[in-house]
């Protein structure tokens, strides 16, 4: 009777202490090393020129139109802001609307310091924080490193929403799922480019393999200075921006 | 596609100042997820004046003991309805329990809900009426005769030595139950202060300040409980009682604003980047709620109502009726407080872009799954649960003071 109480108790004491100090362990940014380790296979990253971006709007529309988005602007993959940026700092930006006509001010109006257009896209994090946060893991980063949603795994409680630090991420109202940018997964696969690079009339857009010697995203990283959005929070981007201003969040 | 939705959203459109990201015109975490802390909170605060009296000996609230225990599995048992409500597959809810990913806060929900309600809140409302349900068996027939044998789970020892268990069983239960009741909301807590995309949420002092909010809302709450029952019950408010757990209120309250108001200092003399956008949200979107509710009428008004009665009860022996009105009045408003703490948390923490550029609203609506009416359902739920409880596990003879003879905090013998 002894045996077995005492066996009881260490059993316990053994499960719990065990169970605790593993979960604290897990809890600890785990994907931390997976960022250290050295990759041999296909690592995706995307480039993005500023200084090319005429804001056209057109990876915006192929976007939506490849990957079945809703075609209503409250749910994108990728958008283009345009920044404005006046004598005395005041900054006025805006989400550009595909097919909407130009407004005609701009070179003309002294006013204007300087101005651009600056495509944005899920970062595809290396550490990404929405991976972390998923409860059910349903969102999750693949080898060649890009975050993806599994439809049929994930709950919609939006805790990957939140945790998103550059919007990327919104609820599709068909699958009421959580979804984003996913580098056109289904593309790449086979050796094409996201649609949206395909479609880019200037070459702002950049994608590759950030592994490969010689490709126009090594290229891009070589022959620019290079930028990525928020820095300080340490997700550690895969979008990486030539040209970024300062007022560029 | 839901075209509610997308009707919904474009009134929003217009009214969204500044500049935010196309993907946050939608506010995804709404009533419900304000509900959901609210109750957690509860159902902390509860267990821990619960604790005062079983660990920290205050036999001034044994009238609350177990209405406080009875409250808190009533808050307990409603809560994870907010939150399957508000998925977009509820449906797929056992998936967090089955499939949980470690590294994920919200995974942790099923552990810790099931560790509080099976390992703290159930096994010491078991124990602590295991002996009053074996003497109702023998009193009622029928079926109510079977439901209380099979609530006491077929015990028939009522032996002096199983009472002694009862109590150092309850007393070891406690003292586990108060680290896992701090544990309950500041996990809570910890879903919203580890977000670091957030500024508005990521924050060390959340889970803390949480947690103190909790403490806060479930003594202000079973204090008005108690309030309401008890008249209503045929029996007289012990104001000896009253006065203690306003006592405690009172200091809690004190810590709760401390820390909140610590926790604002900081920020704006740290002055980061979002400062600009958080000010300004403050000042337009959130000032109803956060600075006339949850601050003026759900902080200071309170605390300057029980000051009063602090002060004049012992220098003028102010009536008491009127004390029992300001207390009254004092533990309704810090409900609303509390409640709108939890708003402006969740709803404030999203209502500014994450470009700290501008700004989008949130429209409440009235019906459907994240209305006002649901909310309002859910927020009451609790009292009917409460009730039925009540009706099952009777504490009048505690909370009427019939059983005077539980000296030592002890509990009264069956029939004694």
């Amino acid at each position: 009777m002894k045996g077995r109480r005492r066996f009881l108790r260490d059993f316990l004491a053994l499960l719990f202490t065990g169970g605790a100090a593993g979960s604290i362990l897990k809890l600890l940014p785990g994907t931390a090393q997976a960022k250290e380790a050295a990759r041999t296979g296909k690592w995706y990253g995307y480039g993005v020129s500023v200084d090319k971006c005429i804001g056209c709007g057109r990876c915006m529309e192929a976007c939506k139109a490849e990957n079945n988005v809703p075609k209503e602007p409250f749910f994108v993959r990728t958008w283009v802001e345009r920044y404005v940026i006046r004598k005395g700092g005041a900054t006025a930006v805006n989400t550009i609307q595909p097919g909407a006509e130009p407004a005609p001010e701009g070179a003309l109006d002294k006013s204007i310091l300087r101005s651009f257009f600056v495509p944005k896209l899920c970062n595809q994090c290396a550490d990404p924080p929405c991976v972390q946060v998923c409860p059910v893991g349903a969102t999750f980063q693949t080898e060649d490193g890009v975050v993806l949603v599994n439809e049929k795994t994930c709950i919609g409680c939006r805790y990957c929403i939140q945790a998103c630090p550059y919007g990327a991420r919104y609820l599709s109202p068909v699958t009421h799922t959580a979804d984003k940018c996913t580098f056109c997964y289904h593309r790449i696969a086979k050796g094409d480019l996201p649609a949206c690079v395909e479609v880019c009339p200037t070459q702002a857009r950049v994608f590759g393999d950030l592994n490969a010697a010689a490709s126009p995203l090594s290229r891009f990283l070589r022959m620019n200075k290079i930028h990525v959005l928020k820095p300080g929070l340490n997700t550690e981007p895969k979008v990486y921006y030539a040209s970024l201003d300062g007022e560029v969040r | 596609m839901n075209q509610d939705l997308i009707r919904h959203l474009s009134e929003i459109l217009p009214q969204i100042q500044g500049f935010i990201y196309p993907n946050e015109v939608e506010i995804h975490w709404g009533m419900l997820i304000v509900v959901y802390p609210y109750i957690t909170g509860v159902v902390a605060g509860a267990f821990i004046l619960a604790s005062l009296v079983k660990v920290f000996n205050v036999k001034e609230v044994q009238p609350l003991y177990r209405l406080s225990l009875l409250t808190a599995l009533a808050y307990l048992l409603v809560a994870p309805m907010a939150l399957v409500s508000h998925l977009g597959h509820p449906g797929r809810f056992y998936e967090i329990l089955l499939t949980p990913q470690t590294s994920s806060a919200m995974a942790m929900f099923g552990f810790v809900y099931a560790w509080y309600l099976m390992a703290v809140l159930l096994l010491e409302i078991w124990f602590v009426h295991r002996t009053d349900m074996i003497a109702w068996a023998e009193e009622k027939t029928g079926v109510m005769r079977f439901v209380y044998r099979a609530l006491s789970l077929f015990s028939r020892d009522t032996s002096e030595r199983g009472i002694a268990f009862d109590h150092s069983a309850l007393k070891t239960i406690t003292i586990i139950g108060i680290p896992s009741a701090f544990l309950l909301h500041g996990y809570v807590g910890f879903i919203f202060g580890s977000i670091k995309a957030n500024p508005w949420w990521s924050s060390v002092l959340i889970p803390i300040v949480f947690l103190f909010s909790a403490i806060v809302s479930g003594i202000a709450l079973v204090i008005l409980f108690y309030m309401v029952i008890t008249p209503l019950a045929g029996g007289k408010i012990d104001m000896k009682c009253v006065d203690k757990a306003v006592d405690f209120l009172f200091y809690a309250v004190i810590v709760d604003f401390s820390l909140e108001l610590v926790e604002f200092i900081h920020r704006v003399y740290q002055s980061e980047e979002e400062i600009k956008i958080l000010s300004e949200m403050l000042m337009s979107k959130l000032f109803m709620s956060l600075i006339v509710i949850q601050v003026m009428l759900g902080m200071i008004l309170p605390l300057v109502l029980i000051s009063v009665t602090k002060i004049f009860r012992q220098r003028f022996s102010l009536n008491e009726d009127l004390r029992k009105m300001l207390y009254f009045i004092s533990v309704l408003l810090i409900q609303f407080g509390i409640f709108a703490t939890r708003w402006n948390v969740v709803i404030g923490g999203q209502m500014f872009s994450k470009s700290f550029r501008g700004l989008t609203t949130y429209k409440m609506t009235f019906g459907g799954l994240e209305g006002l009416l649901y909310a309002l359902v859910l927020l009451f739920l609790p009292v009917a649960v409460l009730v039925v409880l009540l009706k099952v596990l009777p504490p009048w003879k505690e909370m009427l003071g019939e059983g005077k003879g539980s000296e030592g905090g002890a509990l009264p013998a069956p029939g004694a």
